[in-house]
């Protein structure tokens, strides 16, 4: 990035929210059913047909926009949103306008512009060339999808970088499933987010003009697809031209970005009031439910884990921000001894070799029990077992499961500190090496090194690299 | 045969009960009238009476049912050629309720194309005619309903009401016809026209069987339709015999210029009735009424173009062959499976709502409606009704108004107030007058509007009326 | 005022096709209505808020609970044309 431009990102997602059925109809709500075994006469647009508000989700939406500290509106309306497209039944989508249940708000130093509820589309599958978007003749529509509660999160543009968008992304989908309000899963499509791009020169106001991105369906991809239109963006102003107002997609196999609708005609969505809802008055008694149903935030998990358990900052945050970690540690921590001191070491094992093995699997489906890997760091802590045998140990728990004492056992993994055994082959390795011996005895520290390697070789991992060097030391009388 | 004919509903209800009259018998009588109706008042005749509920309290007295309302495995066409066929999987809400009342379907009525028109000639399955003169229109868009009773092919009727077209085709038919408070009658399966306006009711020879049938209409809300309202007490059968104590307020502006002087005479006739039968008559404004029908004109199609977006030739009805692609598959659908009124009625829809003109007409005309509802309310604080002629005209001919769509509109000039304000309004016939250039004398109406959720004591004021006016239609009912 | 180029644009925006004769007539008809409609733009409504719903409720919701949903069969019974158990359209981007 050259310092003339800095780069303004703002992004609109879209949460499916996790209520049992849809957002203006009954029919349930089923990732992967049959196609078209989810519909009704409303979902389906069919004649006659009247849509009825699902009270579950506008609770869903009043706890967002609670937990993202937005303005909720006492009043807010639903519009419709006309434009024609096989996936929307009725020619128009049921969304909010210019009354949206939630304005405002912040998260991470990112403010919000508005949170709204509407009705997801339904699912249109190109035939013909299985998967991609163009080129098909035909396509088929499957109802079940569409009619799923939404939520549309729109940020200001507050971003700076692709990397920054995907991290703060991934707050929000940690507060937005502490709430328990949505799987906020990418590839499942129940987190979507869209990207906003533009470059202004450094420290002025006014944005330029703005290219929207579309189907970044992972993290990565959302980092990546930002990154790459930032580096477009600035080679198309550096090279005197200019940024034309489009939307591009981004193709994460070839690190493309291509134009999209580029054949429609500009939208006009001609939105008005749905005449066939009543207003939102969001009561005190809605907001107390919705109140009372949030339970304990990721930014405030954050300030106890780091009060009770004397992490550091960032490691609390890291736990309570990916909220399975977090809850994973608690799991962990509680079946802890009492009073054993080992939180900021359990932190450690979650944070580092648990996720450098399992990635953003959620730890509790993994075949490591919380309480598996207390026992694990206690038998560290307890100098029973190594760091290094502890991580062969954790690989063997992943595989298959089991208790770490047992399996410490059965592999005779256990340390050889206070062993007889392992004085003895100190002794080996002093007779072993006379040379290293002699430099040691003279008072070159370094050469201890000849004679710690062998020592670790023979253990094969299972002595404590500090117990060693005291062994040698003390048989070398130095 | 011809004494059953001569039973009103209410009568004919009564005489089941007492096990006078067989509903089987009074099935088919109806059944055979309707298939071998010359009116072309019906799109489809039941072959046989539905199996009947034990002990229904209408007794079994066969309903006919404008087209637009959903029945579950029946043609419900709305009129129009793009649901030719259409079969829906479900039963609109009022209807369901009539049928478990003791009403069954006896058939579906002729009407204009999505209820858009005043004559009855916007249907593609051709016009209907009007049993006083049958080269003249029965009025829209309920025009198969209020001729199929009118004429005896049906012991009463439901329609709908949007900006008159219950009580404009009851007038010029010479029957009964009630525009409930709008959310009195759930919407839920009647294929919609201008949702905000849409209120179904009766359609009947005389004042009680509209009680009658009303009063099954309409009790608790639907669940399915959130503008429905729960009905605040039940309908009372209508009983009165003087207008004692009784204020009818006369609007100059909805009693004077552009209504036929011989549907003036009538009016001023029944007011003189209403002043005798012990009624004070007095003069009123509703200084905005004149508006109406620009608002109406506004509203209704702005919606309408929406609500009929759904007709795309995707999941049901009419889609044209061999589209070159959506586009055009969408284009040309519409095109074909849409009349020329719909068709004029979704451009000036979707003309008003398009960027830039959203507040000059969609906002100006909402503004309208809070005046115009406004204006009754102040009428109501010092009179029970407001009382007007229903049409400004008898049944016209054929074909006469269809070369101008406004002077086609300005049919409605006298009932869009009411639908515009949300309350209750009623036509009964109050005699015969001919039409200007002489002939024949044909019906008229006298209508009156009352707050909302004044059903009971409306038609219990239309009942001393009736009384009083002594109007004979079984001229037509031979 | 309307002219070819707005009934042509609108015809767009609502799907629908227009022959050359039906666009002249559209022009001529929509005009008219639109003269008499525009009298509202004479009236002082300054002040005045919209009514979108004479009906004066809110919320009016439903519960998160399911009803039974169509079979597919009969999501499909009057659809013009069906694939691979959905309904099938000319593809968006062919
Ligand atoms: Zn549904």
């Amino acid at each position: 990035m050259t310092p003339d431009f800095e780069p303004v990102i703002g992004l609109e997602i879209h949460v499916q929210l996790k209520t049992r059925t849809k957002m203006f109809c009954g029919c349930e709500l089923s990732f992967g059913a049959p196609p078209n075994t989810l519909t009704c006469p409303v979902c389906l647009g069919l004649p006659g047909a009247l849509p009825v508000a699902n009270a579950r989700a506008i609770h869903f939406a009043l706890m967002i926009g609670l937990a993202l500290g937005c303005e909720l509106a006492d009043h807010s309306v639903f519009h419709r949103k006309n434009y024609f497209y096989p996936d929307l039944p009725k020619g128009y989508q049921i969304s909010q306008y210019d009354e949206p249940l939630c304005r405002g708000g912040e998260l991470a130093g990112v403010r919000l512009h508005r949170v709204h509820l509407e009705e997801d589309a339904a699912k249109l599958i190109h035939l013909g060339a299985s998967g991609r978007i163009h080129g098909s003749e035909q396509s088929i529509v499957d109802f079940n999808r569409g009619g799923t509660p939404l939520v549309e999160i729109v940020t200001e543009p507050e971003l700076r970088s692709g990397e920054h968008a995907r991290e703060w992304l991934s707050l929000l989908r940690a507060t937005l499933r502490s709430l328990g309000v949505s799987d906020v899963n990418m590839e499942e499509g129940s987190l979507r987010a869209d990207a906003n791009v533009s470059l202004r020169p450094a420290g002025s106001t006014p944005l330029g003009t703005k290219t929207e991105l579309k189907n970044m369906n992972s993290f990565r991809f959302l980092e990546r697809g930002v990154t790459a239109e930032i580096e477009r963006q600035r080679a198309i102003i550096e090279g005197g031209g200019e940024v034309a107002q489009e939307t591009l997609h981004f193709d994460p196999a070839s690190g493309a970005l291509t134009t999209l609708r580029s054949k429609e005609e500009a939208h006009d969505y001609r939105y008005f009031p749905e005449p066939d809802l009543v207003p939102i008055a969001t009561t005190a008694e809605m907001l107390e439910q919705a109140r009372a149903a949030i339970g304990e935030l990721p930014a405030a998990r954050a300030v106890r884990f780091e009060r009770d358990f004397g992490l550091s900052a960032e490691m609390a945050h890291l736990l309570a921000f990916r909220s399975d970690l977090g809850d994973y540690f608690e799991a962990a921590n509680a079946a802890s001894a009492a009073d054993s001191g080992h939180a900021q070491q359990l932190a450690n094992w979650v944070s580092g070799q648990l996720v450098a093995r399992i990635g953003e699997q959620d730890p509790a489906t993994s075949n490591v029990t919380p309480a598996a890997l207390a026992t694990l760091v206690e038998l560290v802590s307890a100098r029973e077992l190594t760091n290094g045998t502890a991580r062969e140990v954790l690989d063997v728990l992943l595989q298959s499961g089991g208790d770490p004492r047992a399996i410490v056992a059965e592999r005779g993994l256990a340390s050889l500190s206070d062993d007889s055994e392992l004085a003895a082959i100190v002794a080996a390795a002093i007779a072993a090496d006379p040379d290293a011996a002699a430099k040691v005895r003279a008072g070159n520290a370094k050469a201890i090194a000849a004679l710690i390697g062998p020592v670790m070789r023979e253990t094969r991992g299972r002595a404590d690299g500090s117990e060693v060097t005291k062994l040698i030391r003390e048989q070398l009388g130095v | 045969m011809s004494g059953l004919i001569d039973l009103s509903a209410s009568q004919a209800a009564a005489a089941i009960k007492r096990g006078e009259v067989d509903p089987g018998a009074l099935f088919d009588l109806y059944r055979q009238r309707a298939a071998t109706d010359s009116l072309n008042a019906y799109t489809w005749v039941a072959e046989q009476a539905p199996k009947a509920p034990p002990q229904p309290s209408l007794g079994g007295v066969p309903l006919a049912v404008k087209d637009l309302f959903c029945t579950e495995g029946v043609p419900s066409q709305s009129g129009s050629r793009i649901l030719e066929g259409y079969r829906p999987p479900y039963t609109a809400t009022v209807v369901e309720r009539l049928a478990q009342a003791g009403a069954p379907l006896l058939g579906k009525t002729n009407q204009d194309e999505f209820a858009m028109g005043s004559s009855n000639e916007n249907s593609a399955f051709g016009p209907v005619l009007n049993p006083w003169d049958r080269a003249r229109v029965p009025g829209g868009s309920s025009g198969g309903s209020a001729a199929a009773v009118a004429a005896g092919l049906a012991p009463w009727a439901i329609g709908t009401d949007t900006g008159g077209s219950i009580r404009q085709p009851a007038a010029l038919c010479g029957i009964v016809g009630l525009k409930p408070t709008y959310g009195a009658v759930s919407r839920y399966g009647m294929i919609a026209f201008a949702s905000s306006l849409d209120q179904a009711g009766p359609l009947t020879r005389d004042v009680s069987d509209a009680a009658l049938l009303l009063s099954h209409m309409v009790g608790e809300r639907d669940p399915l339709d959130a503008t429905s309202l729960d009905f605040p007490e039940p309908i009372a059968m209508p009983s009165r015999r003087t207008l004692a104590g009784i204020r009818l307020g006369v609007p100059s502006e909805l009693t004077g210029e552009g209504i036929e002087p011989g549907v003036l005479g009538a009016f001023q006739a029944t007011l003189e009735l209403a002043r005798q039968l012990g009624a004070t008559v007095e003069s009123c404004a509703l200084p905005h009424a004149p508006h109406a029908l620009a608002a109406y004109y506004v509203l209704a199609p702005a919606e309408c173009s929406s609500n009929l977006a759904r007709f795309d030739g995707v999941r049901y009805g009419y889609r044209a062959a061999d589209p070159d692609d959506l586009l055009s598959m969408y284009e040309r659908t519409r095109h074909d499976g849409f009349g020329v009124e719909v068709r004029r009625r979704v451009m000036l829809g979707t003309y008003v709502l398009s960027s830039g003109y959203y507040e000059a007409y969609y906002g100006r005309a909402q503004r309208v409606r809070t005046k115009i509802a406004a204006d009754f309310a102040a009428a109501f604080e010092r009179f029970d009704f407001v009382v007007m002629p229903t049409s400004p005209c008898v049944a016209f001919e054929l074909g006469s108004k269809l070369a101008d769509p406004y002077a086609m509109y300005l049919n409605d000039f006298l009932s869009v107030p009411a639908s515009l304000a949300g309350i209750p309004a009623l036509s009964i016939p109050n005699g015969l007058a001919s039409p200007p250039g002489g002939g024949t004398p044909l019906p008229v109406g006298f209508q009156l509007a009352g707050p909302a959720f004044s059903e009971s004591q409306m038609l219990d004021v239309a009942f001393a009326l009736e009384q009083a006016l002594g109007f004979d239609g079984r001229a037509v009912r031979s | 005022m309307i002219d070819r180029d707005t009934v042509l644009h609108v015809a767009r925006l609502a799907r629908l096709e227009l022959t050359d004769g039906e666009v002249e007539r559209m022009v001529g008809e929509l005009g008219g209505v639109l003269e008499h409609i525009e009298t509202i733009a004479q009236l002082d409504l300054d002040g005045v808020p919209p009514t979108t719903h004479v009906v004066e409720v809110a919320n009016a919701l439903r519960e998160d609970e399911p009803r039974a949903s169509l079979s597919r069969q009969q999501a499909l019974a009057g659809a013009p044309a069906v694939a691979d158990e959905g309904f099938a359209v000319p593809s968006p981007q062919a």
